[in-house]
């Protein structure tokens, strides 16, 4: 049985570019799912669980990718990566208390 | 005997053993292995991997603890490139199917990252190839079965030598035995010269190579004040450093006893007397050396070295803390003041032929409204319950100042809408480091609830001279007549609207012009957090006549070798225990 596969377009919206604090966070969120995910910038596609291979695709502000998974939960970690591109990889709902 | 002339980056002279860091070489034992021990090698490559884990998840959590999350965050790093799968089965596979040695692994597949890095076109990118070469060093170590120099966990008095300390050894410095640092690389603004400067340690960087020249036990002096390093001093040369050592601990001993005393003059006049930060963490310093509160708090550091614009949360976070743990004390937080010579995150639009007249400081953040907008809510939404003063940076006109307040007043509104609390009356003040602010100040002075003269910059846009120009450097001068007058302006100025006006800049913390400045009329003064005991004591030794006699007799002065000439000589009658040769 083949694992089903979700993608997705998305761009950087980062003024830096997907460099460390991003490219961390997106390493990071890959890595919960069992999927494998890949990162794609024209016709070079990379692991999304490799922080050196995310660095270096050099993404910078502008930049459009697609975001490819293939597994069980292929969907979900498309739909929740792509998310974190749209908000600029701000976290969710931070406390704004002391 | 050995002297090696270095820069200056973090004032104080220490002497110590030499402890060299990093400094082994990197050697390769072999580069390929046996066939039929090729699995006993992936093996050390595992363990190697995770003790270097191991050691940097402890120095994550120690320094994060010790220096605040952003230091934390250089480790944090670290670790995720170490546990990159992709980097492991490579490595793991150059091992199995071309039989290399883990180290020759280790090190070529880096080295190839890194390389990749540099050539991609963005400097960010450049400089993290520092952390692929930190880790080459740690895996290697790792893999001779080698401790890391545990620069945390020193257990006697050392002084640092390094050929370069990567930001995460700097870190990790512990000030309790680090009495002073020496790299062969680097300048006056370099990572290690801002950490040793925030915590204090006397460092020398840039001196060249030497270290092939020492061994470690060797005795060191280290010169901060003078940029020098003297490896294996004479008997004579050792007994002089060691006389200075004693004259600096005895008067500090005796500069900590007036921590808990007033700045006030002999005659009963108080000056407020503050210190200028750059770092949260320097609060404890402030603290310490009892300072009435911080009045000039740096906000740059929050952009440099970082991946992106620091967020709102982050701005005020680092608000929050600095006011807090002043207690009740004024904290004045000054807008961004990026351009020029330091680089920030904010787009560059191009080469400029003059930075220094170009857009920079309260300039940029006009042309960045978003981001301005972010750090003044911060600001504001850190002033409830606290006491917060807001500054805006390097006014030239009123409309440069009324369009940073209009800002204000939009995150103002915004709050108020959202419901968000903030202090209402939080005093608003200007930077006064133009000669075209000095000239309207009359107008400035009735929109702004206070004023703080900075004299490094209008030092240098009065004289026009950049001073980091080495062929113009010996003209810059804070003594110069013509910056005296224009500081004698705004302090009438402002002593005739009854608008507080302060100093803060490398002027106010130098003894000989703390008592012009007074006798000027001030009576507030921001120094670096250092300086605050000499600066008390040297207050608390004159009276208020004495300081008006001398700055009348300096404003008749013609030039500032005059005017320095004539000042030292009223502070070695002054203050003389505070004069050292």
């Amino acid at each position: 049985m083949s694992h089903p596969t979700a993608t997705c377009g998305v761009t950087v919206l980062n003024r830096q570019g997907l460099h460390a604090r991003p490219a961390h966070m997106l390493v990071e969120a890959a890595g919960r799912y069992a999927c494998e995910v890949e990162v794609i910038k024209g016709n070079e596609a990379v692991d999304g669980k490799s922080i050196l291979s995310v660095l270096t695709l050099g993404a910078e502000c502008g930049t459009e990718l697609t975001i490819r998974a293939t597994g069980p939960d292929a969907d979900e970690a498309v739909r929740v990566i792509a998310e974190m591109f749209a908000r600029k990889f701000r976290k969710e709902g931070s406390s704004e208390e002391e | 005997m050995q002297v090696l002339q270095g820069i200056a980056a973090s004032p104080g002279v220490a002497i110590g053993e030499a402890l060299i860091v990093g400094n082994e070489d990197i050697r390769i034992p072999r580069h390929f292995v046996m066939r039929d021990t090729v699995e006993r090698e992936v093996q050390r490559l595992h363990r190697a991997m995770n003790v270097v884990e191991d050691e940097m998840t402890r120095d994550r959590d120690a320094v994060t603890i010790k220096l605040g999350e952003q230091y934390g965050a250089i480790f944090a790093a670290h670790l995720q490139m170490l546990r990159d799968p992709k980097l492991r089965k490579e490595l793991e596979s150059l091992i199995r199917d071309r039989h290399y040695s883990a180290e020759y692994a280790v090190s070529s597949t880096l080295r190839r990252y890194a390389k990749v890095f540099q050539q991609l076109d963005s400097q960010y990118l450049a400089e993290r190839s520092h952390d692929l070469f930190d880790l080459e060093k740690g895996l290697l170590r790792g893999l001779a079965g080698r401790q890391r120099e545990h620069l945390m966990n020193l257990s006697s008095p050392a002084v640092i030598l390094a050929k370069n300390l990567t930001p995460s050894e700097t870190a990790k410095l512990d000030r309790q035995f680090v009495r002073a640092i020496v790299t062969e690389v680097g300048g006056a603004s370099s990572h290690t010269a801002i950490v040793a400067k925030g915590q204090e340690i006397p460092a020398v960087v840039g001196t060249g190579c030497f270290l092939a020249d020492v061994s470690g036990g060797d005795i060191v002096i280290v010169d901060g004040e003078q940029g020098k390093v003297i490896v294996r001093p004479d008997k004579e040369t050792l007994e002089r450093y060691q006389a200075t050592l004693e004259t600096q601990r005895s008067t500090a001993r005796h500069l900590a006893t007036l921590r808990d005393l007033p700045a006030e003059t002999a005659d009963g006049v108080r000056i407020q007397l503050t210190a200028n930060i750059e770092f949260p963490y320097e609060v404890e310093t402030c603290l310490a050396r009892g300072a009435d509160g911080v009045g000039l708090y740096r906000t740059e550091f929050l952009y440099l070295g970082m991946d992106c614009e620091p967020t709102e949360e982050q701005h005020f976070q680092a608000y929050s803390q600095v006011a807090r743990a002043m207690q009740g004390r004024p904290v004045t937080i000054r807008t961004l003041d990026l351009g020029a010579d330091k680089m920030g995150l904010l787009p560059k639009q191009g080469e400029e032929d003059n930075p220094f007249l170009g857009l920079r400081s309260i300039r940029l953040s006009l042309r960045n409204v978003a981001s301005f907008r972010v750090q003044l809510r911060a600001i504001l939404r850190a002033s409830v319950g606290r006491n917060l003063r807001l500054m805006f940076p390097m006014i030239a006109t009123l409309n440069e100042l009324r369009k940073a307040k209009m800002v204000l007043n939009d995150a103002r509104e915004d709050l108020e809408d959202e419901g968000v609390d903030f202090d209402r009356d939080i005093p608003i003040g200007m930077m006064v480091e133009t000669p075209a602010a000095v000239l309207m100040l009359d107008k400035f002075i009735r929109e702004v609830d206070f004023i703080s003269i900075g004299t490094n910059d209008l030092t240098q846009y009065t004289l026009a001279v950049d001073r980091g120009n080495r062929e113009v450097a010996d003209l810059y001068r804070p003594s110069d007549p013509a910056v005296l007058r224009l500081i004698d302006h705004c302090v009438r100025t402002a002593n005739q609207e009854n608008v507080p006006a302060s100093v803060c800049g490398e002027m106010s913390g130098s003894l000989k012009y703390a008592m012009l400045l007074i006798g000027m009329g001030l009576r507030s003064l921001s120094v670096s957090p250092a300086t605050v005991p000499e600066v008390k004591q040297l207050i608390r030794n004159v009276t208020l006549e004495q300081c008006q006699t001398v700055a009348r007799r300096v404003l008749t002065m013609e030039d500032a070798n005059e005017v320095d000439a004539f000042l030292r000589e009223e502070i070695k009658r002054t203050t003389p225990e505070l004069v050292f040769g």
